[in-house]
């Protein structure tokens, strides 16, 4: 007897996406169940970043997004947070001007549960005690890992429960790729659904229950993320083996 | 006190109410140009606009002074809500200039459409009893007052709504860098109309107190005083908020002096060969910073 399929959280059918006429992605469909890490790894410009901007409403696309049964496209880009998907933008979207504190509240905007946001204050600064001692300082001042950890952070704060992460480990040595990795795979224990967009395919797979392998705006491959590293041609081309 | 330094006393009390009037219509320059880098030339003939306001609420409604004040800013918020909705917003993925463009086209819409109502000059009726003290040989009016602490007043608010509120820690946000602003939850469109709405506000402010202070009003009054506004933003740093403030009182103390030394013909001469003077050596002002760029 099979094990009962995982619910569904995010469903992604026939994703297009165009800018200034070329096609960026050329028909995507790929789902993610609740409760688990789900990856798509593929080199640079393969379209990963436009399938997180097109689940968040930054980029018009056509096709099909469901969000717990709801269809996303209809919703204004800063409504999809408030119904529980939180995007860790690439490049981390750190608002320099702002201080620490204020880049976490900031994505408090639509909760109005303020002893809880405050309760999530504290979870942030435990989970990053850098961020803590660097509250009142502006975002801009960060190191690349600081950045990260309060771009997660972040995403925290608007309690989210699907994390979009656009490559987390970007432009960070390999000890702080570890440790983000290691948050990732902690905020996963708590219940939150993550979907990793990575170059990192290594440490991607090794932690996703599900992968999936983008080429040139379409999925070329998919399988757990064990089987995926066992496949040769995810070796060759993304394993460096 | 001596002849000289009641001479002085009153000129620098002159320069703070000019540089008050300058810092309210400037504040809408550098907000606006923070929050979408663009200058919104119109910006000058909302202060115009402004000041009609004043004349209507207190001549055809017959009101006092504070609820003409208040009808007056929420008159020139909503004025400066149209303009960026009918039209900059439908323009803010265009070429700058085109923006531009409409910007300039627009206060010439507001000059012309003011003249059409209004041909001739309007007088503002005398809202506020005006008593004036001599203190030690320094005359000081009750206008003059009202018109540097209101205007005080006014920005230290702005500044506690900028940098105190969540709707200021948004603005600032997306003054930054609006791309990833939504994924916080913030209406970005409803943020900027707050901003237009803010600045033109306090546009329709500095038309009042200008109105009171210089009480004959016609449809071109909003392009002197609204270049002199945007000097001022610029002077500070454009897309500062304190440095519009400080902008605008160095260029009104500047204005004050010329005309007290030179014949008052070389005033608005010398504010734009400051201005000038600035780019050359300062082009991002006395706060501003240089652009970084963002990676």
């Amino acid at each position: 007897m099979s094990k009962p399929s995982p619910e569904i959280q995010l469903d992604v059918r026939d994703l297009e996406v165009h800018y200034d006429g070329i096609r960026a992605l050329h028909g995507v469909s790929f789902s993610v169940p609740k409760g688990e890490i789900v990856t798509l790894i593929g080199a640079n410009g393969a379209g990963k970043t436009s399938i997180l901007r097109a689940i968040s409403g930054l980029t018009p696309c056509t096709g099909a997004i469901a969000f717990e049964g709801q269809d996303l496209r209809r919703v204004p880009a800063h409504r999809i947070v408030g119904l529980g998907i939180a995007h860790v933008p690439e490049g981390r979207g750190i608002f320099g001007n702002l201080t620490v504190q204020e880049n976490l509240r900031l994505a408090t905007w639509q909760r109005t549960d303020k002893g809880e946001i405050n309760a999530d204050y504290d979870r942030v600064f435990g989970l990053f005690p850098r961020l803590r001692e660097r509250r009142e300082q502006p975002g801009g001042t960060l190191s690349g890992g600081e950045q990260q950890m309060l771009a997660v952070g972040r995403a925290l704060m608007s309690r989210g429960r699907l994390l979009l992460l656009d490559e987390p480990s970007m432009g960070l040595a390999p000890r702080l790729v570890r440790e983000i990795f290691r948050i990732i795979v902690d905020i996963n224990q708590t219940g939150v659904t993550v979907l990793l967009v990575e170059q990192n395919a290594n440490m991607a797979l090794h932690i996703a229950a599900r992968a999936y392998v983008l080429e040139t705006g379409a999925i070329t491959l998919a399988g757990t993320g064990q089987e995926l590293l066992g496949d040769p041609r995810v070796k060759e081309a993304y394993l460096g083996a | 006190m001596s002849e000289g330094i009641v001479y002085w006393l009153q000129q620098i009390l002159n320069a703070l109410q000019l540089g008050s009037i300058y810092a309210l219509i400037a504040l809408g320059y550098t907000m606006v140009y923070g929050i979408l880098t663009m200058i919104n030339f119109a910006h000058g003939d909302v202060f115009m606009v402004g000041a009609f306001f004043c004349f209507l609420a207190a001549t055809y409604l017959g009101l006092p002074f504070a609820p003409t004040l208040l009808l007056t800013m929420i008159g020139a918020a909503l004025v400066g809500v149209l303009l960026e909705r009918l039209a900059y917003k439908p323009l803010r993925n265009a070429p700058r200039v085109s923006a531009i463009i409409t910007a300039l086209g627009l206060g010439l819409f507001l000059e012309n459409f003011t003249l059409a109502l209004a041909p001739y000059p309007k007088h503002i009726p005398p809202l506020l009893e005006n008593v004036s003290w001599d203190l030690g040989g320094v005359s000081l009016s009750s206008l003059q007052v009202i018109i540097i602490f209101l205007s005080l007043g006014l920005m230290f608010l702005l500044d506690y709504v900028v940098h105190r509120t969540p709707v200021g820690m948004a603005m600032r946000a997306i003054s930054w860098d609006k791309t990833f602003v939504p994924l916080m939850g913030v209406p970005v469109d409803l943020i900027i109309s707050v901003t237009f709405a803010i600045g033109a506000g306090l546009a329709g402010a500095a038309g009042t107190m200008y109105a009171l202070a210089y009480p004959v009003i016609d449809p071109y009054m909003g392009i002197m005083v609204g270049w002199k506004a945007f000097i001022s933003a610029v002077i500070g740093g454009i897309g500062n908020i304190r440095g519009a403030m400080i902008g605008a009182f160095i260029l009104g103390g500047v204005e004050i002096m010329v005309t007290a030394f030179f014949p008052s013909t070389y005033r608005d001469f010398v504010a734009f060969t400051l201005l000038l003077l600035l780019i050359v050596v300062r082009p991002y002002g006395i706060l501003g910073k240089p652009r970084t760029q963002k990676v």
